[in-house]
């Protein structure tokens, strides 16, 4: 057997790009999943038992399906209700989405386990709801739903490269291209491994990096 | 959609419990194997382990299939594409199972395992009568989790041309051009399948003897 990573390692322009596609639907789709759990899990939340209802429904669904399933409903499922999409806003729908179905647990769990006397005690001292939200829910339960967002952009991070198969041109799928045409598809996908390997223990030691120097905001045991 | 393309949808959803079965057991054993290596507190043992579990929770479970797919040929093993993909969804979980093992482990009651000494078990005894049955019954929730985790992530199998639900699903949507019917079909067996698997998990469960503290 003979490895040869300089075939592969010849056409870095276009590895460049596909791991620029591969961070760019990364971050995008990791914003936009948490903007959209959040405002899921403020729904779920203060939003009446019907929405409570409607949006556990759909959560639950995209939670027992694979995400590659998601990916193929939207992509080629889109056309039949008028939703044609190029791969890359398709994929970064279907990302954000699922996500998005995580990212509204993360958030609930950490609404639910602010204790109820602090906000009674907001309450009392006659602080408007928003205030409430503002200066007691979301600050306390930052520290809580921390290690579990980050968890879940690591997630996210990896399943980018299930994209690759409705043909978005990220990293997966270029140097999977590239294998074939050199010839070197083990090289390649070597060195695709060693990409999210390095990206995947890079994004845990910061993310508990800034765990551990936003400890002292912790504002109770849980 | 006609009642034959579902049928022809249930049957590849065999596919996907077998390779999701065998796995799933596969990686058990792999996992006991890891936990004791990271427990053994001797280097030449824990970082083997360390390095397997941070590659295979690192890197995407598609590369890795791919990866050991395209790999075995080349070092000149010649097996069926379901033994990769069996190898390749066994050697992942095995990770995520021996963190959770190791978490079991490290929960059980020190207090029981003391008294166990008090009595005059052996170590040997303690590990089987005490550790092992208490740290199963600790991880127990973690392993249908997880058992849920590769029923569905072995939808992505059908990359290495296994005809399982996603890949029947697939196929069928090509030639018929419903791929709504077809994708939304297959996304509620999985979600059927998931569910039996959290029900019957959850009653499992609660007739399991609790853990003394």
């Amino acid at each position: 057997m003979s490895f040869d990573i300089n075939a592969i390692l010849d056409q870095w322009p276009a590895i460049v790009s596909g791991a620029g596609v591969t961070i760019m639907i990364w971050i995008l789709g990791t914003i936009a999943a948490a903007i959209i759990g959040f405002l899921v899990a403020v729904g779920r939340q203060y939003g009446g038992l019907l929405l409570d209802k409607v949006l556990g429904f759909a959560v639950a669904i995209l939670r027992g399906t694979p995400f590659l399933i998601q990916i193929f409903l939207v992509y080629y499922g889109g056309p039949f209700v008028g939703l044609s999409l190029d791969p890359l806003p398709a994929g970064l729908l279907g990302i954000s989405i699922y996500g998005a179905a995580y990212f509204s647990e993360i958030f609930r769990s950490g609404f639910q386990a602010v204790p109820r006397g602090h906000i009674e005690a907001g309450e009392c001292v006659g602080l408007t709801q928003g205030q409430i939200v503002r200066r007691i829910l979301l600050p306390e339960m930052t520290m809580l739903v921390l290690p579990p967002s980050l968890n879940m952009t690591i997630v996210l991070m990896k399943e980018t490269a299930v994209l690759s198969i409705i043909t978005v041109p990220e990293l997966t799928a270029t140097l999977s291209a590239i294998g074939s045409q050199q010839y070197a598809f083990v090289e390649a996908l070597s060195v695709l491994a060693l990409f999210y390997w390095v990206l995947v223990e890079l994004t845990g030691w910061l993310g508990n990096l800034a765990e551990t120097k936003l400890s002292r905001f912790r504002f109770f045991n849980a | 959609m006609s009642f034959k393309l579902f049928e022809l949808l249930l049957q590849a959803s065999i596919y996907t419990v077998t390779i999701s079965v065998v796995s799933i057991l596969i990686g058990f054993a792999i996992a006991i194997l890891l936990s004791g290596m990271l427990l053994s507190q001797r280097s030449h043992l824990m970082l083997p382990a360390r390095i397997f579990i941070s590659f295979f929770r690192g890197v995407p479970l598609l590369v890795q299939l791919l990866l050991i797919y395209n790999l075995l040929p080349v070092i000149g093993i010649n097996v069926p594409s379901i033994v990769a993909a069996i190898i390749g969804l066994s050697l992942c979980t095995a990770a995520y199972q021996a963190e959770n093992l190791r978490g079991g482990f490290a929960s059980v009651p020190t207090g029981l395992v003391e008294s166990a000494e008090m009595v005059g078990l052996s170590p040997s005894q303690i590990f089987r009568r005490i550790k092992v049955p208490i740290a199963l019954r600790l991880t127990f929730p973690a392993l249908v989790n997880e058992a849920i985790l590769i029923l569905k992530a072995s939808s992505l199998v059908s990359v290495v041309g296994i005809v399982e639900l996603t890949r029947m699903a697939q196929d069928l949507a090509g030639s018929t051009f419903l791929p709504l019917q077809l994708f939304a079909s297959a996304g509620l067996i999985y979600l059927v399948i998931n569910w039996i698997v959290a029900l019957a998990g959850g009653l499992i469960e609660r007739r399991l003897p609790g853990v003394p503290r």
